[in-house]
């Protein structure tokens, strides 16, 4: 699965511009990547958590971008969503396992849903680059992407026992640049070598 | 002195030489991975990704330009395509016979009707162990007639 990402990360880096300088080179700011999936893994259950939250929202993204009017990004998102069909399944089965599971397991799993909800809000979110977009017919619509994505959780925590939870309060701002503090750990480790040395190759 | 220019399908038989680097007993024309051979004024050879992250790309790409070389082709344009995205669908009778006989049961569609069979003894009495296997692209199960586990080559 971390493959599959990865993958799918350089073809949409290396269409936007050179896919080693935006890994690598950039700063904590200038990434727009929303806050869900920079949270750490560490808890199986967290982890779990923010893979389900993330792949449902994934799929139906990516299930809009085939049809793109852009031609590489259809492209891109097709291949990709047969990937992440697979991801879905495979998060879900997780989360209905440990729900399903122990006392134990269903109490940690529906504490770290309740956890991570927080930042499931600006997923949905359209900025004005996001309108443009849809105008054009490059993106989609992320807001009409909140009910299936309502509903593909509340299908999976029903099997999985667990409460959809009801916080209303959002967190927010990774696609404005601002981050948590866990996205400067993960970039240090990603980027350390070509902070250290320039141009390395290997 | 460079060797005359083959024919397209002369290139075609060269790349079906080329085993695929995580299952040697299929090629990466097998595979489907190479999509398309033109020469119109150099050698361009296009190929597909299995999967986005798949780690072997890099070494299918220099594995197809040391066959160029060793053919005597010095100007070879490598492209890459994802449309359409690669299926197991495009694998052919005879590569899915040699996937069995390697002990990796074929892509199909799995049904009541349609059980995956043990490629070692050929029951139908099998079971899905996990479906996330040794690579994303196989699952893995057990036979309950002789025991064994087997991979599953997962349709895609």
């Amino acid at each position: 699965m971390a493959l599959d990402l990865l993958g799918q990360a350089r073809f949409w880096l290396g269409y936007a511009g050179d896919e080693d300088k935006l890994a690598f080179l950039r700063d904590a700011s200038a990434f727009r990547n929303a806050l869900l999936v920079e949270q750490p893994n560490g808890d199986y259950a967290l982890t779990t958590a923010r893979q389900f939250y993330f792949d449902a929202w994934h799929d139906l993204v990516l299930e809009k971008m085939q049809y793109s009017s852009d031609e590489r990004i259809a492209a891109i998102a097709a291949k990709a969503r047969k990937e992440v069909i697979y991801h879905l399944e495979r998060s879900a089965d997780w989360v209905i396992r440990l729900g399903d599971g122990t006392e134990e397991s269903h109490a940690r799993m529906q504490k770290a849903l309740d956890a991570l909800w927080m930042y499931t809000g600006e997923l949905f979110e359209m900025d004005a680059v996001d309108r443009e977009m849809l105008q054009r017919g490059i993106g989609p619509n992320l807001a009409a992407l909140r009910e299936p994505w309502i509903e593909q959780v509340r299908k999976t925590l029903n099997e999985a026992t667990l409460q959809i939870p009801s916080g209303t309060w959002m967190q927010r701002g990774g696609r404005q640049g601002i981050h948590t503090e866990k996205l400067g750990y993960l970039l240090a480790e990603m980027q350390f070598l070509q902070r250290a040395y320039p141009g390395a190759r290997w | 002195m460079v060797a005359a220019s083959p024919q397209v399908a002369e290139v075609w038989r060269w790349l079906e030489q080329i085993p695929d680097p995580e299952i040697p007993v299929l090629s990466i024309v097998d595979l489907g991975i190479v999509r398309d051979v033109e020469w119109p004024d150099e050698l361009v050879i296009t190929i597909t990704p299995t999967y986005s992250g798949c780690p072997a790309m890099d070494v299918i790409a220099a594995d197809i330009r040391s066959a160029a070389q060793e053919h005597g082709i010095e100007r070879l344009r490598l492209e890459t395509r994802l449309s359409p995205p690669w299926t197991t669908d495009w694998l052919s009778e005879e590569a899915r016979e040699r996937l069995h006989s390697y002990g990796i049961a074929p892509p199909q569609l799995i049904s009541i009707a349609n059980p995956v069979r043990c490629p070692h003894c050929g029951s139908p009495q099998t079971e899905r162990i996990s479906q996330f296997g040794s690579t994303a692209c196989k699952s893995l199960y057990k036979c309950l007639a002789c025991l064994e586990p087997f991979d599953v080559f997962k349709r895609h």
